[in-house]
């Protein structure tokens, strides 16, 4: 209760401290400097931020410049551009960067339209939506190991209930999905889908919030049909945050591992064999640290492509606006 | 500014309980019944329970798994409900690994690294919102920039560290790994949290004469508290869930945490005693679901904040 006054109450004195202009004295110190005080706030986080965070980031990029192996007595040296050299002619790795970039898309594509669907749901005045509100995010609080053991028992070929309900609809007699060749992508790709689906939910929920109800009203009024509203009233507030989440669910997509572990550990013959499962392999099976970094490298140089993409997208969508 | 004074009145009400009840008055003033059709009504509650269906199924099927005989498991005809539901599965699930350390292990891993990120994050979120300073814009890109690594790139690098220190294989190790990781999210989350704390309550403080140190902690830390709790507890989620760091960092079996105990379940052909396996799940996944629904609510008001932010 107190909180809540406390806070409507912040909102009127900042529309003060709006009028009264940048107000500089206010919180923040003129120039931008931290003070003393500040500093002792700061260096708790910042040191292990430093030293476990960036520090072992480029220790690791400066890694895929030499020959760093486990378990080796003579001293690491720098090879330059070798690691890179050697990786542009590993079609192994190439063909689980193809399969990585296959399962990002396949995996990010589906969970976006599906959780928009469930977060367009959820925003109508329903019964029970409070319910449905708590199961839909249950995926998200279970352990990526657990998704996958669970999915391991409903995939099963004899004892899951996948291919049970497939006898029973008169299906033929199902399959050993992960174990096929051609199955296994799919399945896991189906796996990733479930398992993400509650955040993008959640954060195409609080863009919801953002679309204006009087906008949505006024459209009705004037014969807007349900597609028509969407596209001109609710997909524009909505936009931001859907660039926002679909990037950052196609990096994390990207980089998955737990998942396809437990479901796959990359089989069949490679065919679900991610990137981070292969970089995995040639660091801690093969001890291939260098080679392992210059993955890394390859990994996160894509990833900022793609980043800088998305924020070139999403300056021009508030250009729009 | 105008952005600013936006973004704060959109964190409150999404954090208030008030907002949600007006919402739901105001549309039960306005005849929104009479706006969607019947059918078209019947069609969302389908579509819904499709949804619900198909997020509930696995789960579902997991419970039921763990409470299967042998002899259920091996029949081709499985059913929904056990015929002929037992416990041996979650006995023998004890007797096969070591779940009951594991499972210690996981907590204290989970819960120090908890409490160390939310005590080392809070003052340094609070000087984030607070100061709008090149360090503070520093630490908003590495928040961001964070999420792109992939972890073979993080781990390698730390894993020598690790073992210089002779810190690998320990749970001291992990939990420093795990601190790291749980801190872009928690600034994320308190950030937004801090910002929903009027700056005019601390400067009323300091007019009355209260210190710095005075002011955060009688008249911001009470306020940001709720926040505060809602942080740990996610980052006790993470922690506990997390996977990838406890495989590669943790080798000997009484070391390791129960994500990579139940990977030993799977055979190394990919075969795995499904009773046992499905009860160990079941266990291993419970205390995040009811950290998970206590804390909900607030989980979503801060991805609220956070996604709503910029």
């Amino acid at each position: 209760m107190t909180l809540a006054t406390a806070k409507q109450r912040s909102g009127k004195g900042r529309r003060k401290a709006k009028g009264r202009g940048r107000a500089p004295g206010k919180s923040a110190p003129p120039g931008g400097v931290l003070d003393h005080g500040a500093w002792f706030l700061v260096l708790p986080a910042l040191l292990p931020i430093l030293v476990l965070s960036v520090g072992p980031l480029l220790y690791g990029i400066s890694l895929a410049f030499t020959d760093s192996q486990s378990g080796r007595t003579e001293p690491t040296e720098w090879i330059g551009l070798l690691n890179f050299q050697d990786l542009l002619h590993d079609t192994l790795f190439w063909d689980s960067f193809r399969i990585g970039l296959l399962w990002a898309v396949g995996v990010t594509v589906p969970q976006f339209l599906l959780a928009l669907g469930l977060a367009l749901l959820l925003s109508q005045n329903l019964r029970f939506r409070w319910l449905a509100r708590s199961l839909a995010i249950v995926p998200w609080a279970m352990p990526e190991v657990v998704v996958g053991i669970m999915w391991r028992l409903v995939y099963n070929p004899d004892a899951g209930i996948l291919n049970e309900t497939l006898r029973d609809l008169g299906l033929g007699d199902g399959r050993d999905w992960l174990t096929g060749i051609g199955s296994a992508l799919p399945a896991v790709i189906v796996v990733g889908v479930w398992a993400g689906m509650p955040q993008t939910t959640v954060a195409l929920l609080a863009g919801l919030q953002n679309v204006p109800r009087e906008l949505h009203e006024a459209a009705e009024m004037d014969g807007a049909g349900a597609w028509r509203r969407f596209r001109t009233v609710t997909w524009p507030a909505l936009k931001p945050i859907a660039l926002a989440i679909t990037a950052l669910n196609f990096i994390w997509n990207f980089n998955s591992f737990a998942l396809v572990y437990v479901l796959t550990n990359g089989g069949p013959g490679g065919r679900t064999r991610l990137p981070m499962l292969f970089a995995y392999e040639e660091a801690f099976r093969y001890g291939q640290f260098g080679y392992a970094a210059a993955m890394g490298c390859v990994m996160v140089a894509v990833i900022s492509v793609l980043l800088a993409v998305y924020l070139v997208g999403r300056l021009r969508g508030g250009d729009e606006r | 500014m105008t952005s600013r004074t936006r973004r704060t009145s959109r964190t409150s009400t999404s954090r208030t309980s008030t907002s949600r009840t007006s919402t739901s008055r105001t549309s039960a003033v306005r005849p929104r019944r009479s706006r969607t059709s019947g059918p078209a009504r019947a069609g969302q509650y389908l579509a819904l329970l499709a949804y619900l269906v198909f997020l509930a199924f696995p789960f579902l099927w997991l419970i039921s798994t763990s409470f299967k005989p042998a002899r259920e498991l091996g029949s081709l005809h499985p059913t929904w409900v056990p015929e002929d539901p037992t416990l041996a599965n979650y006995r023998q699930a004890f007797d096969e690994q070591p779940l009951l350390e594991a499972a210690g292990n996981s907590l204290i891993a989970a819960l120090s690294a908890a409490v160390v990120a939310v005590v080392i994050a809070t003052p340094m979120a609070y000087v984030m919102a607070r100061h709008r300073t090149l360090l503070a814009r520093a630490a908003t890109g590495w928040v961001v920039v964070s999420q792109a690594f992939p972890f073979v790139l993080v781990i390698i690098p730390l894993f020598l560290v690790l073992k210089n220190l002779h810190l690998i294989n320990s749970l001291p190790g992990l939990i420093m790994v795990y601190v790291v990781w749980a801190l872009p999210f928690a600034l994320w989350m308190l950030v937004g949290y801090v910002r929903a704390v009027p700056a005019e309550l601390e400067e009323a403080a300091a007019v009355d004469g209260a210190s710095r140190l005075r002011t955060l902690v009688s008249v911001t830390a009470p306020l940001l508290a709720p926040g505060i709790v809602a942080t740990a507890l996610f980052a006790f989620i993470t922690a506990w869930n997390e996977f990838f760091f406890a495989l590669v960092l943790l080798k000997t079996p009484e070391k390791q945490t129960l994500p990579v105990v139940l990977t030993h379940f799977i055979g190394a052909e990919g075969t795995a005693d499904l009773g046992p396996l499905a009860a160990a799940a079941f266990l291993a996944t419970l205390p995040s679901l009811v950290v998970f629904a206590v804390i909900q609510k607030r989980i979503t008001g801060g991805m609220l904040a956070g996604a709503v932010k910029s």
